[in-house]
């Protein structure tokens, strides 16, 4: 498929402030700034920036514990977002949700949750409510490896192809289940295969090429929004940090789960440098071009910091706020 | 209130209600198992498919989870979803989206997006249905923060807030005893709420205050009956939600009265009746004669044989026999 030279762009800024954003959190966590559990995508821009780039501002995505990349690339604000990390009351969950709950309803962020396979099924249900109402939405549900053990999968999997519901499955396999390598928690790292015998069609995806993802994304959107949903993609990936915080679970490490050489040979993968390779190449941006977008994008991740450290906290007498809807 | 008022089955209450709510308002669906069929959900569910068509009248595979989820996040996505359990004990593959999803949603997300569904448990009690058919496990709902918990008794109730819990923008956890289903009581014909929230005084008395869920509000009025021949003046307090719970109700009664018998269709050890008692404790000691006394289920799993389930199940005898224990200590 062809990508014009706009598009290309598009879907490197977006991987760009992703990465540039995530990593700019590991500072503020190690001087303790920051304290709520962050879980961080870098490596896995790709994932969100192509999925992300094929839909529209009106279809909804849900996602978990790693949701940054979601949220940012689905149009979410990153000042908003750097300040409920930083558990602000300007964050976009007013400091109450923290890193593992982002959500802008404007932009169809609908929300994230770090209960594993807990938010399959409300994307499940916001399919359903396009179902209904004949809105031509599209639901996007983030999942990773690790949600494929929960039973919810398998029951919205067949629920969702029973009724051809607008959903697009999308498992971001980095072959990590917090600490347990995808070998001790499935027989088949063929993680795609499992929605076949629920009636889905299923793709396996490089999730490092955001080419092949937006190319695979757009057909599974035009299918949904024609009414021959669901699609399940399985996107191949990698973490370069560890399950949470800056920590890179190496071997011979404290946490001591990935061998050393594994995070190298991924690390040659990178999907951001994959990118400008290709964008040079292609000559749809010059080194002073990429160089000038890398410099406009750290500036917005400065700012965002600077909104988040100069923003009150929650006050202590609005704690019982936002329990029940008026 | 409209003059048009006129006797109604419980369960047929509750189906006026979806149907008028249906009517009114077009994100309002019905999902959950037998919704196409009488066999699971008495005829609460009658006409509606015919009414409404299978898009907003969801019959489903056996996915508990999944469907209360789906029904969650669809009222996340705008629509107002009531899914229905037709029996309760099934809802506990449910617990994650109910409490980790739709209760917290609200809170966590900063009030960004609200989730206006109706979880809707039904209570299957006897029949030597045995423990995993017969339990009642709404109080379990009500102890988490963020979920309202309704309970009505009468076919009024059932009606209005059913309604109330639709129009509500928060989950609310709709819970009832499928043995009242046959029982008829005054309903108007025009949509109404009850509030939410808000508990009634079924009969005023002077010398004790029975409070009772659900069908037990009609054997503590039996209880009543039966006390005043015998000289004790018992008001009864129907508390209609568990949460919120309308405690000014219930603490003025006791001012009162003086005492409380709290009858209640769940366990006993940490239950609705344990909260109550907890309750007018902290806030009306002072006027209180006697201390308040429990009539719960046993700490049991429901037996199946019905020669068990005599000595399990509470009523009216039991409520009287505490009634006759708190006047006389």
């Amino acid at each position: 498929m062809a990508v014009n030279n706009a598009k290309l762009r598009e879907l490197y800024h977006s991987m760009l402030r992703i990465r540039c954003c995530e990593e700019s959190f590991i500072e503020p966590i190690l001087s303790k700034e920051v304290r709520c559990p962050v879980h961080l995508c870098t490596g896995q821009e790709a994932v969100a920036a192509g999925i992300c780039g094929a839909l529209e501002k009106k279809d909804y995505i849900f996602g978990n514990h790693r949701s940054h990349g979601h949220y940012l690339a689905k149009g979410g604000g990153m000042k908003e977002m750097v300040a409920e990390v930083y558990g602000k009351e300007t964050g976009c969950s007013r400091g109450r949700g923290g890193s593992m709950h982002l959500i802008d309803p404007q932009v169809g962020m609908l929300g994230s949750a770090p209960i594993v396979g807990g938010t399959i099924s409300l994307a499940l249900g916001a399919a359903m409510a396009s179902s209904i109402r004949k809105d031509k939405r599209v639901t996007v549900s983030f999942f990773g490896d690790g949600a494929t053990g929960e039973g919810v999968l398998c029951e919205s999997l067949n629920f969702a192809a029973l009724k051809n519901l607008p959903i697009i499955f999308a498992c971001e396999n980095n072959f990590y289940s917090t600490h347990l390598p995808i070998s001790e928690i499935r027989v088949s790292n063929r993680i795609f295969e499992i929605g076949k015998p629920f009636g889905e069609q299923s793709f396996r995806v490089d999730g490092n090429d955001v080419l092949q993802v937006f190319d695979r994304a757009k057909k599974a959107v035009d299918l949904c929004r024609r009414g021959k949903g669901p699609v399940f993609l399985e996107f191949v990936t990698y973490r370069m940090h560890g399950h949470v915080g800056p920590d890179d679970n190496i071997q011979g490490c404290h946490t001591d789960i990935r061998p050393k050489k594994e995070i190298e040979r991924w690390r040659k993968k990178d999907p951001i440098v994959k990118l400008e390779r290709l964008l040079l190449r292609k000559k749809a941006m010059s080194r002073d071009a990429l160089a000038e977008i890398r410099s406009m994008v750290e500036q917005e991740v400065r700012e965002a910091h600077e909104f988040a450290r100069t923003s009150p906290f929650p006050k202590k007498e609005d704690l019982h706020r936002y329990v029940f809807k008026d | 209130m409209s003059s048009k008022t006129r006797k109604l089955a419980y369960s047929l209450a509750i189906n006026e209600a979806l149907h008028q709510t249906m009517t009114a308002d077009s994100s309002v669906f019905l999902i959950g198992q037998g919704v196409k069929s009488p066999w699971y959900v008495g005829n609460t569910a009658l006409g509606l498919l015919d009414k409404f068509g299978p898009s907003r009248v969801i019959d489903t595979p056996v996915s508990e989870n999944a469907m209360t989820g789906a029904a969650v996040g669809a009222s996340i996505a705008g629509m107002r979803a009531v899914v229905v359990h037709p029996r309760i004990d099934f809802m506990l593959y449910a617990f994650d989206p109910i409490i980790n999803e739709a209760a917290n949603w609200y809170y966590m997300n900063g009030g960004r997006a609200s989730v206006p569904v109706v979880i809707w448990g039904i209570i299957n009690r006897k029949g030597e249905q045995a423990a995993q058919h017969s339990q009642a496990l709404q109080v379990m709902f009500a102890h988490v923060p963020g979920l309202k918990v309704v309970v009505p008794s009468t076919p009024y109730d059932a009606k209005g807030l059913m309604v109330a819990s639709i129009r509500d923008n928060n989950p609310v956890l709709f819970v009832d005893d499928r043995c009242l289903y046959g029982i008829e009581g005054d309903v108007p014909e025009e949509l109404y709420e009850v509030p939410i929230g808000k508990g009634i005084i079924r009969r005023n008395g002077s010398d004790v205050t029975i409070v009772a869920t659900s069908y037990l509000v009609h054997e503590a009025l039996r209880s009543a009956d039966k006390l005043q021949q015998e000289g004790i003046s018992a008001e009864v307090i129907d508390l209609r939600s568990l949460k919120p719970l309308d405690e000014t109700l219930l603490c003025d009664s006791v001012a009162r009265t003086g005492r409380l018998v709290i009858a209640d269709g769940g366990w006993k050890t940490y239950g609705v009746a344990a909260e109550l008692s907890a309750l007018v404790h902290e806030k009306v000691f002072s006027s209180m004669k006697a201390p308040a006394a429990r009539v719960t289920l046993p700490d049991v799993p429901a037996p199946a044989s019905s020669a068990l389930e005599q000595a399990y199940y509470i009523g009216e005898q039991d409520i009287t026999r505490s009634v006759k224990r708190v006047m006389s200590s």
